[in-house]
């Protein structure tokens, strides 16, 4: 039978904003310090300190890294079970992080780390967490977090609180931040603590790392992108999206549509379902702008878009945008960017 | 081997639309599907089925309309279909949702023991992917998220090894049974629905339980046991919108080359 007695929290023993700082095999993932830049602006509307929470083996020497992207302190748990990420191990150090030092906001990256790990650490301790925000704020008068987040497919936006539960939580995907300024010599405090877990007790085991770096798509680190939408019609035609890409140097992507008509693999899918991106300049071709899609890349920063329908809502968002013929404009682009840029496209 | 799977009926959101002028969803005519990735999580229980025996168990919580997508799950091959809804649960968020599937699990589990349960990576209406850890969290399973591929089964060892994604690379996991599984879509190919699975479908009465059949705390379920709020619904913040440029389907080439000259003077790209 589940339990019928709950504690009624007291809110204002909760106090503090949080980051959990995301590191695979000692190597900062460049959300948390993302996080760190918004997570300073929510600790100073509530008059806090912004901590960090870093787990892993031999990860000492991020700390400093924190302190320097604005955390006050970190909390670190050093410990060899916590040498490859396993959700459990991982779970039960922030849960018991988090009921020792009661922050009232915990934020993490919404990686496949950080999603795996944020459903457990919320589950366990019965509160809120709302994925992929987009925005994050402090209300003034009440001091709670608002977090913003499209809904709905993507659609529209939602913002939700956590009233009465504590921590509030949130994830944000990589990117959707600004990287905050590093300023090196900027110190905090190191609180170590221990994980208190035995190996014997983790029910998993990694037997195989394998790092992929030729087949993975880079999407969230290209400069530039152009990618395909339903306007296509067919696959045949996503050749004009790699060729001009290639004539830019360029990464493809794809809006949902084309993705999900197979025209191309998911792995180069932008928006929310996808990759958020942020490059120099993103072309949307054949993209007519669903919010699902525009959430992934609206914060680019010069967007071109190419569709034959004037009133599409692409054309919102696009810094230069063309009305007409994909099929004529696209080639046309493709053979002046190599007559310009000296790209061979072979 | 018992596996069960959890599924969720979707909006195919693809063809969600706003309404320009009032700001609000249309969501009339848009036809409900199941969520795409709990397809491919209902092939491979039915292919775990085929490899060790047993029974494939699927379980979906919404309206009495999403019983739909039971009945889609029998034709895929699952052996029985429940669906649990009650008024009492409506406006549950994830926490809640996590807490009253986990309560339906149990009673399966009771009935007969649950080897692997498996859903998708995350429903495409939410995009959350967090019932899926919330419930094996409740249960005090282990949780492979993101799994690609399932290498081996060994149901007397009760082990099991797969295939996880990762951010640049993927690894390879040992994990003790009972677990819980959330599924990429690339893991399998769905198969086309047999005739005798399709007419057992069509004929197929799906169990519904409702508040009074599972054991809930009625303060951890409904708009009461959720702990997240919906503030406020608005469109999203305009970007400031740019220029057209001229030519278009008339003069290809120009419209390049101005393009072209516009991004060379932001220093965007570099000229030769």
């Amino acid at each position: 039978m589940p339990e019928v007695t709950k504690e009624v929290l007291d809110l204002s023993a909760y106090k503090g904003v949080w980051v959990f700082l995301e590191q695979v095999g000692g190597e900062a993932a460049p959300v948390s310090w993302e996080l760190l830049g918004v997570g300073r602006k929510l600790a100073q509307d509530l008059g806090v300190e912004l901590g960090g929470a870093l787990l892993g083996y031999g990860v000492e020497h991020l700390a400093q890294e924190a302190f320097a992207h604005g955390a006050d302190i970190v909390y670190l748990m050093d410990d060899p079970i916590l040498k490859n990420y396993r959700t459990d191990p991982y779970a039960r150090g922030m849960i018991n992080l988090i009921r020792k030092h009661r922050p009232e906001i915990v934020l993490m990256g919404a990686t496949t780390l950080g999603r795996d790990l944020s459903g457990v650490v919320a589950t366990e301790l019965e509160t809120g967490l709302t994925a992929d925000c987009t925005m994050l704020e402090i209300d003034p008068e009440k001091k709670l977090l608002k977090q913003t987040r499209p809904a709905f497919g993507g659609n529209i936006m939602a913002t939700i609180l956590t009233k009465d539960r504590r921590p509030q939580m949130a994830t944000v995907r990589p990117r959707v931040m600004p990287m905050p300024a590093r300023i090196s010599g900027r110190t905090g405090r190191l609180v170590k603590e221990e994980l208190g877990v035995q190996e014997e007790d983790v029910l998993t085991k990694v037997l195989e790392l394998v790092k992929e770096p030729g087949k993975a798509v880079y999407l969230d680190k290209a400069e530039i992108i152009v990618s395909g939408g339903r306007g296509l019609g067919e696959k045949a035609n996503f050749a004009l999206i790699e060729e001009l890409a290639q004539a830019l140097g360029g990464t493809v992507g794809a809006s949902r549509a084309a993705v999900e008509a197979g025209w191309i693999s998911a792995d180069h899918q932008v928006g929310q379902t996808g990759t958020t991106v942020r490059p120099k300049i993103y072309f949307a071709i054949g993209i007519s702008g669903a919010i699902q899609h525009l959430v992934g890349m609206q914060t680019s920063d010069v967007i071109v878009a190419i569709n034959k329908d004037p009133d599409a809502a692409i054309f919102k968002v696009a810094t230069y945008g063309i009305v007409g013929d994909l099929m004529k404009i696209v080639p046309a682009l493709t053979r002046e960017f190599k007559k310009r840029l000296g790209t061979t496209g072979a | 081997m018992h596996a069960v799977v959890f599924v969720k009926q979707v909006p195919d959101s693809t063809e969600v639309r706003i309404d320009p002028r009032t700001n609000t969803l249309m969501r009339e005519g848009v036809p409900s599907i199941i969520n795409p990735y709990d397809a491919h999580a209902v092939e491979e229980a039915v292919r775990l089925k085929e490899r060790f025996g047993g029974k494939v168990t699927v379980i979906s919580m919404g309206p009495p309309q999403a019983r739909e997508v039971l009945k889609r799950s029998i034709s895929f091959g699952a052996d029985v279909g429940v669906l649990v809804t009650d008024r009492a649960f409506g406006g549950s968020d994830t926490l809640a949702t996590s807490y009253i599937l986990s309560q339906a699990l149990r009673k399966v589990a009771e009935q007969e023991p649950v080897d692997i349960v498996l859903a998708g990576k995350q429903a495409i209406d939410g995009d959350t992917a967090q019932v899926g850890p919330g419930i094996a969290t409740r249960m005090g399973w282990p949780q492979l998220t993101y799994v690609m591929n399932i290498i081996s089964v060994d149901p007397d060892k009760r082990e099991i090894v797969v295939e996880r994604k990762l951010e640049g690379g993927k690894e390879i996991v040992k994990a003790r049974l009972p677990v819980l599984l959330t599924v990429e879509k690339g893991i399998n190919e769905l198969r086309y629905a047999t005739f005798p699975n399709l007419l057992r479908a069509a004929r197929y009465e799906v169990t519904m339980w409702g508040k009074d059949q599972l054991a809930v705390d009625p303060g951890k379920i409904g708009l009461k046991g959720s702990p997240t709020t919906v503030g406020r619904i608005f469109p999203p913040p305009p970007r400031e919108g740019g220029e057209k440029l001229p030519g278009g389907d008339d003069n290809p080439d120009q419209v390049a080359a101005l393009l072209a000259d516009l991004l060379i003077k932001r220093n965007l790209i570099a000229d030769r």
